[in-house]
């Protein structure tokens, strides 16, 4: 619902033709989702939706019809990639496995995105964005810091660990692009969720097999900073050396505390960990996170603002970089979203189009690239095979 | 053969998310050249950043981290404060295809490396530069690590319970960035072949990181709401909860969408009176219930473990995952027989257990071939060999202090 989409909305931004297939009628799950435009459910006005298919063509097709599926394999023919995310099997099921599919195409770089991968006891279990994030290690050890011992673990925000899997998934799926372009073959690419997941965990997980240590919500901290809250949010604060501490006791006007003997070097100020983590965060009440990050930065201290999606908009530097681009939606209107965070100096991130409406581009494929008549498309329609 | 066999690629900076950008080629076939010194060494060997300070291996500079996040490459030792060390990398960038690098915006530059003086050495590179916000804008040379690009990018904020603080993230957006950059490398790979020509790229952390949280911006953006921490709740289904397990501190994700998987999960629990009251009769009570519904979901699931409980529920069609620790997904039979633990011998630490690659390519398989490797493994190799100098030129050059 995310993954996928997210993974081929990564090579739509950077040029590639992606084609949207989506069930008649019904569309993308995640056109049921919000945002939604003034925050009334409405298949078109998704804001999900149309973040995870910017630049791309949609069209309607029914698989679950003979026609439907031989125009799928037309499909197949002319395409370099195919990304899916059924449940394992299910293509094969309806003769559109990868082994088939080959046969029509041997460049097809095929992706299947799934929660368990293709293999083993738990292939066709079933998990949402919730169970698969926790499936990987990582919502064991969130929130670090345990503010509420007695609290379940934390899945990442929103629909992060999907992305990060779309992430993934797009650079596996180039992996086997660049090898098409140097050899002329296709082949299956096969991402489980979980893994993808554990993949961005291992820093953490490696401590059990290398050190038989566990990590938990409580092993994280910091001797002095960490997430600290101030006036008017948090802040993080990393203060790894003894310039940065030098930095930080300058930004709060040198306090006669922190010329203490007891928080003279690293390992005393370790020592009374608690004490300088209450007089730091004392200070840190009385100043807006905004201040602390400038006037920190500019102190060479490593501090950051936790910033909301509000402060995004206003932050002078995405502003200055570019970072957002205005997308005329024919239903929503304006959007204003996030685009890319690299700049490529001969392939540049593009705008050339909003997400598609639900079988929007069905005459420009069917018709201008699959040459079928528009009395065909209208007898389709009809059929109910797009 | 390999994907990106034949690919050279060189990774200066000594940071995770570039380490991470170049393992992720060199796990792929492309042989990766990591460039530190004893003077400016990777930051996993010098520090394990953040958690469990204390824990820096025996030898002084390799850590299991250091092992991890190099695996397959090679390594020399470069002291680019000698103008003769600029001069070698130099040569280094001659033979390569992909440069990765994650110093501060600037530095590069103030070396004589910066893209558009390598560019005359090598007209077709590929160069990439990672930095906490980007090399242009007001914030450009501001410091951070992974949690400060996290906090900064707005992942941080979106991320722990409604009445909690926000959360800090560190390793995971080490790697996510590192990911979106080889990601963006692959794009200038397949741009480089079709055109034959190179390109400098600029990617930011903190932009990689927010992102992640594209549609929450676009609510921002479309009606003006700020959204703020939802815990594990989601905004149509419930229950959507982690619950209590047998054990101490262990738990069980179960998300529950439609009325099929409700009625699956009251029966899994036995029909209780409870699931029958009005409050939970459809997805929308459900949701505007969630609370009182969480609390009987717990009293059910306490008498079980979680491993009961999802092989039980996912019997039934519902989806239950247990919240796994590192101890698990070790030994999880599921994971072991898709083979995700490699013991690899690394010659100072010994037997070190590292994760398989998570995508399965079946005609090019990512493959772990050799460990991390140690300070300077291959001088010999790269400057003899692959750069032609001869052993007394070496010598000469490591008691210069350029090859140390």
């Amino acid at each position: 619902m995310v993954a996928g989409p997210y993974c081929t909305k990564l090579l739509a931004d950077l040029g590639a033709e992606v084609t949207k297939i989506e069930e008649p009628g019904i569309g993308d799950e995640s056109r049921s989702r919000g945002p939604f435009l003034n925050e009334i459910p409405h298949p078109e006005r998704s804001g999900l939706f149309f973040y995870l298919n910017t630049n791309k063509l949609g069209i309607t097709l029914n698989l679950g019809r003979a026609q439907g599926r031989d125009v799928f394999r037309q499909l197949v023919r002319e395409t370099d990639v195919l990304v899916e995310d059924r449940a394992p099997r299910a293509l094969d099921s309806i003769g559109l496995g990868y082994d088939s599919l080959r046969q029509l195409n041997s460049r097809l770089v095929m992706t299947s995105i799934t929660p368990f991968g293709q293999t083993g006891p738990y292939k066709d279990y079933k998990a949402y964005p919730l169970n698969t994030f926790h499936s990987c290690g990582e919502g064991y050890v969130t929130p670090g810091h345990n503010p509420f011992p007695n609290r379940p673990p934390l899945k990442q925000g929103r629909y992060v660990g999907e992305y990060e899997v779309g992430i993934q998934s797009a650079l596996a799926t180039l992996v086997g692009l660049y090898h098409q372009r140097m050899t002329g073959l296709g082949q299956y690419i096969d991402i489980s969720k979980q893994e993808a997941l554990i993949g961005i965990s291992t820093a953490e997980l490696s401590f059990y097999p290398n050190l038989g240590l566990i990590p938990t919500r409580g092993t994280r901290g910091y001797t002095v900073g960490g997430i600290m809250p101030c006036k008017d949010g948090f802040v993080e604060i990393c203060i790894y050396s003894e310039q940065d501490w030098e930095g930080l006791v300058k930004l709060m006007d040198e306090p006669e505390w922190a010329k203490k003997e007891k928080f003279k070097d690293i390992p005393s100020r370790a020592e009374y960990s608690a004490e300088v983590q209450q007089l730091l965060m004392d200070w840190l009440m009385q100043h807006t996170m905004e201040d602390i990050y400038q006037r920190g930065q500019k102190l060479k201290v490593p501090i950051g603002a936790y910033y909301s999606p509000r402060d995004l908009l206003n932050s002078p530097q995405l502003k200055s970089r570019g970072f957002f681009a205005d997308l005329d939606h024919s239903m929503i209107g304006k959007v204003t979203c996030a685009t890319a965070p690299y700049r490529c100096s001969k392939t540049p991130w593009r705008a050339e189009r909003a997400a598609p409406l639900l079988g929007e581009h069905n005459e420009t494929i069917y018709h201008m690239r699959l040459g079928y008549s528009k009395e065909d498309l209208a007898k389709m329609r009809g059929l109910g095979i797009i | 053969m390999q994907a990106l066999s034949g690919v050279n690629v060189l990774e200066f900076g000594g940071m995770l998310a570039g380490a991470v950008a170049t393992k992720h080629l060199a796990l792929m076939g492309a042989q990766v050249i990591k460039v530190e010194s004893s003077k400016r060494m990777d930051i996993t060997r010098v520090q394990h950043p953040g958690a469990h300070a204390a824990l820096i291996d025996a030898a002084p500079t390799d850590t299991f981290m250091t092992n991890e996040t190099n695996l397959n490459k090679l390594d020399v030792t470069l002291n680019l404060g000698n103008p003769e060390g600029i001069r070698l990398a130099k040569r280094l960038v001659k033979i390569s295809d992909v440069l990765v690098e994650n110093f501060r915006p600037g530095v590069m530059d103030r070396m004589g490396l910066g893209y558009e003086t390598l560019k005359e050495t090598k007209p077709d590179l590929i160069m990439l530069s990672i930095s906490m916000a980007g090399d242009t804008g007001p914030e450009a040379h501001y410091t951070g690590y992974a949690p400060i690009f996290s906090a900064l990018g707005g992942v941080g904020h979106l991320t722990g319970y409604p009445d909690g603080p926000a959360t800090e993230i560190r390793f995971p957006v080490d790697v996510m960035v590192g990911t979106t950059a080889a990601f963006a490398t692959l794009a200038a790979l397949i741009h480089r072949q079709q055109s034959g020509e190179g390109q400098y790229i600029d990617l930011s952390a903190r932009e990689a990181a927010s992102c992640l949280i594209g549609d929450s911006i676009i609510d921002y953006t479309m009606n003006g709401r700020n959204q703020s921490r939802e815990a594990n709740r989601d905004e149509i289904m419930a229950p959507h909860n982690c619950y209590p397990c047998k054990g101490e501190d262990k738990w069980i994700s179960i998300a529950v969408k439609t009325d099929d998987e409700w009625s699956s999960l009251c029966q899994a629990m036995g029909n209780p009176s409870w699931t029958s009251d009005a409050r939970f009769v459809d997805g929308l009570n459900r949701l505007r219930n969630k609370e009182e519904l969480d609390v009987y979901i717990s009293e059910w699931t306490s008498q079980y473990t979680h491993y009961e409980l999802m092989h039980m529920l996912q019997k039934a069609g519902v989806a239950a995952v247990p919240s796994f620790n590192a101890e698990e997904l070790c030994s999880d039979p599921h994971l072991t027989e898709r083979g995700l633990l490699v013991v690899v011998d690394h010659p100072t630490l010994g037997a070190q257990t590292v994760f398989s690659p998570p995508a399965k390519l079946s005609s090019t398989p990512a493959n772990i071939s050799t460990p991390g490797p140690t300070l300077g493994q291959h001088n010999q190799y790269i400057f003899g060999e692959l750069l032609n100098l001869s052993p007394q030129e070496i010598a000469d050059l490591m008691d210069k202090e350029v090859i140390c």
